[in-house]
């Protein structure tokens, strides 16, 4: 693919980012959504992010994680915990890098 | 001028890039991370460029990366990005109950902002689900301090790719942030429950291509929602005839 046709197949791209997003948004008269739809609809966004961050946490190129020694693990563990002491996203996520950078740099993990 | 002002002076704008800003080292760590993979798995930097600029959607951008350096049909690579955006459009119809009353060309432009962190701390915002007054400023402000932290990082990352080593896995922190926006989300036990059948069904389902176990486990959650609605419902009637 040459740059003019990469340019274009990005361009592409920022279409699509618009249309998804601007799906519903687009109609000019009220788009009905019935009210047991929209009730569900709003632990959709929770459901997303929990199935990005768990892979994350859980798996190592596709397979669940089979060791221990994975400095994930005592990082998430240490982010949970400081969330219940204090509740954030600030605290907890600096309690586990303080955590993870170390294992990972020193131990390899 | 004046409408910068107007903004910076409005409490709910205000208030509403402060509740994103919490989120910024995390995000930021993502934007990075993006920024990097974009030019070392093969564009060129002002391509890389363009493209943080213009698409703004780091899972989609990552997907269809593979995509367009291994020369794929142009089609194939906005169906996969597509694929990878649909939660998108599910989220879009949560926006249309606050921006409705908007032009349509406003309606899109705010739209084409939403990521998914600006449901998220919106939706702890306004638990109501219904329309407020401050809404619009105070997604403004949050939108508008999202795009600076995910790209003045992102293009750090662009301009910097060969100077940051790949083995200290900054993402991660990213993924360390998102979990704190996921307990922030989890209150009673219907949170609980879609949450643990989401991350259940995303682990299941993580063999399909496209990201398209975030897909299976939306679809999870909201049905083990309904039917957990449906029961509670139907316990309630026998208690009454009871």
């Amino acid at each position: 693919m040459n740059a003019w046709e990469s340019a274009l197949a990005i361009a592409g791209l920022a279409l699509v980012t618009l249309v998804t997003r601007g799906f519903f948004l687009f109609p000019r008269s009220e788009v009905p959504i019935p009210p047991w739809l929209k009730r569900s609809l709003k632990v959709a966004p929770l459901a997303a992010l929990t199935a990005v961050v768990v892979p994350e946490v859980v798996m190592t190129q596709g397979h669940f994680i089979s060791t221990w020694q994975d400095a994930r693990l005592p990082a998430v563990a240490l982010t949970t915990l400081y969330y219940i002491w204090r509740p954030g996203v600030l605290g907890p996520l600096l309690a586990g890098v303080a955590v993870y950078l170390p294992l990972r740099l020193a131990l390899g993990w | 001028m004046s409408l910068s002002h107007t903004l910076r002076s409005d409490p709910d704008f205000r208030r509403g890039a402060n509740d994103m800003l919490v989120f910024g080292p995390g995000i930021a760590a993502w934007g990075l991370v993006t920024g990097m993979t974009m030019v070392k798995s093969g564009l060129s930097v002002p391509l890389a460029i363009f493209m943080s600029l213009s698409v703004y959607s780091g899972a989609a951008q990552l997907a269809a990366l593979p995509l367009i350096v291994a020369s794929a049909p142009v089609w194939v690579i906005w169906a996969a990005a597509f694929c990878v955006n649909l939660r998108f459009v599910i989220y879009s119809a949560q926006w249309r109950l606050y921006f409705a009353h908007l032009p349509r060309w406003q309606r899109m432009t705010l739209g084409y902002f939403a990521a998914d962190v600006n449901l998220v701390v919106f939706q702890r915002a306004y638990p109501l689900a219904r329309r407020e007054p401050g809404q619009v400023p105070y997604y403004i402000g949050g939108m508008l301090t999202l795009w600076s932290v995910w790209q003045l990082p992102s293009l750090a990352g662009i301009l910097l790719a060969d100077a940051i080593p790949a083995h200290w896995g900054l993402g991660f922190a990213g993924t360390l942030a998102m979990l704190g926006l996921v307990y922030g989300l989890i209150n009673d036990r219907s949170t609980w429950t879609a949450a643990a059948v989401a991350a259940l069904a995303a682990v299941a389902a993580f063999a399909l291509p496209l990201k398209l176990n975030i897909l299976v486990a939306i679809a999870a959650a909201v049905t083990a929602g309904l039917l957990m609605e449906q029961v509670e419902r139907a316990s309630r009637r026998l208690r009454g005839r009871a």
